[in-house]
């Protein structure tokens, strides 16, 4: 059956490593990195790409609209 | 017709757009007089009584910035009340009129006449650097005419201005040409903040600039601007100053008594004049001191205990005496009291 | 599939709106104002109301709308946006007008205006930010600061006694005659984000057909002023903050929704 498989993009130099993304990402996708972005901020990135779903909750939560999301349907 | 309603009928004419006011004697006749007549049925002008003039003046800043013609009244105290708005808006250079019909002070006072805002209206009463042009309004007929004179010169140099008046020449009746009505503005200019057009990024109207080394430049160029009114809108009147050897400089009410003064002693054969400043912002000075050259003294005649006569001394210079009679408390002098004092100082 | 294979345009189901410019927000990091300022730039992209909108920003975190809004903005003196509003839409009837306001111009120095603009059911929206503290001056003590609440000028906390109760006072303005929707709501879960962007929604619509005044305000975390994380603070807000502040309707198409 009809699968979504989604992806997002983060604007790394305008995220300032609030964590809300992560921490409301229902499938763990989202961790913060270790290196620091030219702000000196951790910032978000995609640890588990496969299980984002392209829920867009991320992007809702972010309070800079730093994340873009791509969603596509796939056959499994 | 009185100074207070004449403001109000010549501002209609003038299509002004906008009026927000609150009551306040001796200048609540402005409001009532437009709805009396209702403006708004005439022109479609707004008149809105604020809830306070702190809220009256940030209204006429929120229209000036559409570029409006707005225009707001009230008396001294509320002029305080007005001040910290503006500061903003000669900051964010947004053209409005403010009449201050000015009572007898300091605090509640008195709501008898007075002159002593002068300080606060030509110095600034608000923060900052930042000049007011102002006309002092001596008669019913120039209340009316500068009316639209004020909305031209707020628009060409996008700031505000001032008709400094007092509760003489506003609760005074005189008989008044009201000048052409024309019509309210169509076109507004490119800065106003009337919605972008298509492809137009968005405008700002602001006095905030927390980067100095941009501030700075900000300032120096109102500061450019304030010199252009120097140069250009200087306004005053001269009578009997031609073989004149003593002067008496006053404004508004103070020099329609003065000019009685003068005639009389006129009449009595002594070499007097009257210089009348009629812009108090930018003053007239280069041609007090030029004045000077041709005279042996000057009286500033004032309903305070002496505020403009800084301004005449800074004119004059040492080059003659520069004398001062006031009165106070909103007490207005006679002419005879004039008189005497200036036989008292000059020996007349 | 491999993420680059979705990373294409035509997949894209989210971006940041247009009408916001490339410059940063100023706002602390996990703010609720970057979130409420983001939204407010979706519902007018969304309305395609940016070439007749102007907002106003006044003094406090939200000083520097204008940077970040490609549309037109009156920055107004501390206190005063909604009378700013006034004189705009009152020469401007058929401008979209929308203040965007914290707790201490709503409700400390604003309070007058605030509470004549809704008496006067002037058509525009109040966006109203309360998080209990003023946030740009750096963490004072603000109306709506909660009774024990810490802050820079309440250092042991508000005591009541002597500082006041914390003002509760979007159900006052709920009750004149003016307002015609009031609500308050939270961004500090997505489904409270998109609540929050339906409640602005509705209030520009509401402008849009000229029915009065229309108030959202969004209880938000202030994390440097509550000195917590983001994640930290949004959970004291929501056993603190909500207790005092319930999030819900006041008031929808003019008929007090209040128990």
């Amino acid at each position: 059956m009809a699968k979504l498989r989604g992806a997002i993009v983060i604007d790394k130099d305008r995220c300032k490593g609030c964590e809300l993304c992560a921490a409301t990402c229902a499938q763990q996708v989202i961790a913060m990195t270790t290196a620091v972005n030219q702000k000196g901020y951790h910032y978000a990135y995609m640890a588990n790409p496969e299980a984002c779903t392209g829920c867009t909750n991320c992007a809702v939560m972010c309070p800079d609209g730093v994340i873009s999301v791509y969603r596509v349907k796939v056959e499994a | 017709m009185k100074g207070n309603e004449a403001i109000a009928e010549a501002a209609i004419r003038a299509g002004a757009d906008a009026f927000f006011g609150y009551p306040i004697t001796p200048q609540t006749e402005v409001m009532e007089y437009l709805m009396e007549t209702d403006a708004t049925a005439r022109t479609g002008m707004v008149v809105l009584q604020a809830e306070s003039e702190v809220s009256a003046i940030n209204m006429v800043y929120g229209a000036a910035s559409c570029g409006r013609r707005v225009m707001t009244s009230s008396s001294s105290p509320g002029i305080s009340l007005m001040c910290e708005a503006i500061s903003y808006l000669a900051g964010a250079e947004l053209p409005c009129l403010i009449v201050n019909v000015s009572r007898g002070g300091p605090g509640l006072g008195t709501i008898q006449p007075s002159q002593a805002d002068y300080f606060q209206t030509v110095k600034g009463g608000g923060h900052g650097d930042y000049k007011l042009l102002t006309l002092a309004p001596s008669s019913v007929q120039e209340m009316a005419d500068f009316v639209a004179l004020s909305f031209d010169l707020a628009f060409k140099y996008r700031n505000p201005v001032m008709i400094l008046s007092d509760g003489a020449i506003g609760q005074m009746m005189e008989k008044v040409y009201l000048p052409e009505e024309r019509p309210r503005l169509t076109e507004f200019p490119d800065w106003a903040t009337t919605g972008t057009r298509p492809g137009q990024h968005g405008r700002t109207i602001t006095s905030l600039n927390l980067l100095s080394s941009v501030h700075e430049v900000h300032n120096q160029r109102l500061q450019a601007k304030y010199r252009q009114m120097e140069q250009e809108e200087i306004r005053y009147e001269e009578l009997y100053c031609d073989d004149a050897e003593y002067v008496v400089v006053a404004f508004g009410i103070s020099a329609r008594i003065a000019q009685n003064t003068v005639e009389r002693l006129r009449a009595a054969g002594k070499k007097v004049g009257l210089f009348r400043p009629i812009t108090l912002y930018p003053f007239p000075a280069p041609q007090l001191a030029a004045l000077a050259k041709r005279v042996k003294g000057f009286l500033s005649v004032e309903l305070s205990a002496g505020q403009m006569i800084e301004d005449v001394k800074l004119a004059v210079g040492s080059q003659v005496p520069v004398e001062f009679f006031g009165r106070l408390g909103g007490m207005v002098p006679t002419p005879e009291e004039i008189e005497g004092a200036l036989r008292k100082y000059f020996s007349l | 599939m491999d993420v680059k294979d979705i990373i294409r345009e035509e997949n894209l189901v989210y971006k940041k709106s247009r009408l916001l410019t490339d410059t940063p927000f100023n706002f602390c990091p996990g703010c609720g104002h970057g979130t409420v300022v983001r939204l407010i730039a979706e519902v007018i992209e969304e309305m395609g109301i940016e070439h007749d909108t102007v907002g106003i920003s006044p003094v406090g975190c939200s000083v520097f709308l204008y940077d970040f809004y490609d549309f037109d903005v009156v920055e107004a003196a501390h206190g005063r946006a909604t009378a700013v509003a006034t004189g705009i839409k009152r020469v401007m009837p058929d401008k979209f007008v929308f203040t965007y306001q914290g707790d201490g111009d709503l409700a400390a120095i604003g309070t007058g205006e605030t509470i004549h603009a809704c008496n006067r059911g002037e058509n525009f929206v109040i966006v109203f930010i309360n998080n209990g503290i003023y946030g740009m001056t750096g963490g004072q003590m603000a109306p709506t600061t909660l009774e024990g609440m810490k802050t820079a000028t309440c250092p042991r906390g508000r005591d009541v006694k002597t500082m006041g109760y914390p003002l509760n006072i979007t159900p006052l303005l709920a009750q004149l005659d003016g307002t015609y929707y009031v609500t308050r709501q939270a961004v500090h879960t997505p489904a409270a984000v998109r609540k929050t962007k339906r409640a602005l929604r509705q209030a520009f619509e509401n402008q849009k057909n000229k029915k009065g005044m229309s108030i959202v305000e969004v209880v938000s975390n202030c994390n440097s002023g509550w000195g917590l994380p983001p994640l930290q603070a949004n959970r004291w807000m929501e056993e603190n903050m909500f207790a005092k502040y319930q999030l819900g309707d006041m008031k929808v198409d003019g008929v007090l929704q209040m128990r």
